[in-house]
């Protein structure tokens, strides 16, 4: 399913020389990223015969911004609301004691009961799984829910553990040296999605 | 509460002896990740596995109930592996040495140690003798930070700020390591800070610590966001430092009257209260009193401060 996807992305052509001198590929631009959005909503609310037990969950940081996008593209369609809410998977990371610095925990915010409902999971890069381990971990202490779907924008391959995502923007074969950027507007000043060529630089933790 | 976010803040203590050695910076960033630690006491399972490869002694030579109680279930609530010692019932009765106990307990693979003790000090001297990261829980009359922490939290969460604030501690400034830790990190943080109690209780030359001192309640009250009553110690007044407590409660205790005269302040106490004693009973039960909760403020700034200093490889 998710080479499907692949075939119908136009890979765009480098126009910064400057970027390619730095390895860096711009994946994806605001329009292809509209595009999978909308897709998003159209396949999230399609199980679903009302939207009443459906909810949001976007996994900080950059997971929040995409879901309240698709949040708002699903209002737009159907004029319902689903509630939305924040996970902040810190506190279940399985690198506590690896880790050189204690990373900084970041807010959780779930406003409705988790136990009725579907919940729809959305983070930006799969990448190894172990996220959404952490993830499905800190949602389980909030109730238990009908069921939960993961969607990611991109998967970059390399997984360590047996996950896989529901709906996926992307499909994008990297190599580990590879670094998947997603950018958000409000965050990075425009939306785009870029591989970054790290082979040169020491290897960083996968996030 | 804070909505910057500081993900980038490197966090580099290793211990909490004091809030002497921590900068504001640092005070301001455990506040501002306790309030995240506030938010999982609210969830139906308020229970975190983040510390669940970890070890932590409570090391508590001196009694104490609820500082004890926070601790535990702040690390119970992060799944942590919790032993606790009292002296009462350990070989310190038989005559082991501090040093001895404490090699020992590590011995056994430890990561932290939580510790409370009558003399002065004792937490640093622990930094000497093992690896693991020593939180004090209160050494003598000297510091007591995880206490000033959530009273900070809790007065920032309750007026949205610290910066600028006018905060009045009342009672016996003399023997309190509370005050003491709340005068050093208020003080960092930019609070306005004035104490107020008999001139038995008050310790010559506390204004070299940035405070301003006075003898009148009103005037206090008057002038103050925040009152923090302080809980006069009955265990520790045999030296007549004040004529007795009905004249304490006359000059010092904080009574209805004052709530309707000055309608702005905020009470807090860290406990246990002496009803009419520093206030009257119905001043604490009233909406005003802020002290309960300080009580679930103090486990949500417990795990904050342990997750921040369990973490990580360095050291």
């Amino acid at each position: 399913m998710n080479k499907y996807f692949v075939k119908f992305i136009r890979l765009q052509p480098q126009e910064n020389p400057r970027e390619s001198a730095l390895k860096k590929a711009k994946l994806l631009h605001a329009d292809d990223l509209k595009r999978i959005y909308k897709r998003f909503a159209h396949q999230f609310i399609e199980p679903f015969d009302d939207l009443t037990d459906v909810a949001i969950v976007g996994m900080q940081t950059r997971g929040v911004y995409i879901a309240r996008r698709v949040q708002g593209l699903i209002k737009q369609g159907t004029g319902t609301e689903i509630p939305l809410g924040v996970l902040d998977i810190t506190f279940y990371r399985d690198d506590f004691r690896t880790r050189s610095h204690t990373p900084t925990v970041q807010v959780t915010d779930i406003p409705f009961d988790l136990s009725a409902k579907h919940i729809i999971l959305v983070d930006d890069v799969l990448y190894t799984g172990r996220t959404v381990r952490a993830a499905m971990e800190a949602l389980m202490s909030f109730g238990r829910p009908k069921s939960i779907v993961f969607t990611c924008l991109i998967d970059r391959g390399h997984r360590e553990l047996p996950v896989v995502a529901d709906y996926v923007g992307m499909f994008v074969p990297t190599h580990t040296s590879e670094e998947v950027q997603v950018q958000i507007e409000e965050l990075d000043g425009q939306d785009a999605v870029y591989v970054v060529d790290r082979s040169d630089e020491k290897q960083e933790d996968p996030a | 509460m804070s909505q910057e976010l500081r993900t980038d803040y490197e966090f580099n203590q290793r211990h909490l002896l004091g809030l002497k050695d921590y900068s504001a910076d640092d005070i301001l960033y455990i506040l501002d990740q306790a309030a995240y630690f506030r938010e999982v006491l609210n969830r139906p399972i308020p229970k975190i596995p983040t510390l669940r490869d970890k070890t932590i002694v409570n090391l508590f030579y001196e009694n104490s109930t609820r500082t004890r109680i926070s601790f535990e279930l702040a690390q119970k609530r992060m799944g942590a592996d919790v032993v606790n010692f009292s002296s009462s019932s350990s070989s310190a009765k038989k005559g082991e040495s501090l040093k001895d106990t404490i090699r020992n307990i590590e011995s056994m693979k430890i990561d932290m140690v939580v510790v409370r003790h009558e003399s002065p000090g004792v937490p640093h001297f622990l930094t000497r003798c093992v690896d693991a990261s020593i939180i004090n829980a209160g050494d003598g009359a000297h510091e007591h930070p995880t206490q000033a922490l959530l009273d900070m939290f809790s007065m920032r969460q309750k007026t949205g700020k610290l910066a600028g604030l006018k905060v009045v501690i009342i009672g016996d400034i003399l023997h309190s390591r509370v005050v003491r830790s709340n005068i050093i990190g208020l003080v960092k943080t930019g609070v306005e800070v004035m104490v107020c109690g008999p001139k038995t209780m008050i310790p010559p030359f506390v204004e070299e610590l940035g405070v301003t001192v006075s003898y009148n309640l009103d005037e206090c009250l008057a002038w103050c966001d925040i009152a923090m009553a302080l809980r006069i110690q009955l265990e520790r007044q045999d030296h007549g430092l004040f004529p007795s407590l009905r004249e304490y409660h006359e000059r010092f205790g904080i009574k209805m009257h004052h709530l309707e005269s000055y309608p702005d302040f905020v009470i807090m106490h860290p406990g246990p209260i002496n009803r009419g004693v520093e206030m009257e009973s119905e001043v604490a039960d009233s909406d005003r009193a802020i002290i309960l909760d300080q009580v679930i403020n103090g486990l949500a700034v417990r795990m904050a401060v342990l997750y921040l200093l369990a973490g990580g490889t360095r050291g």
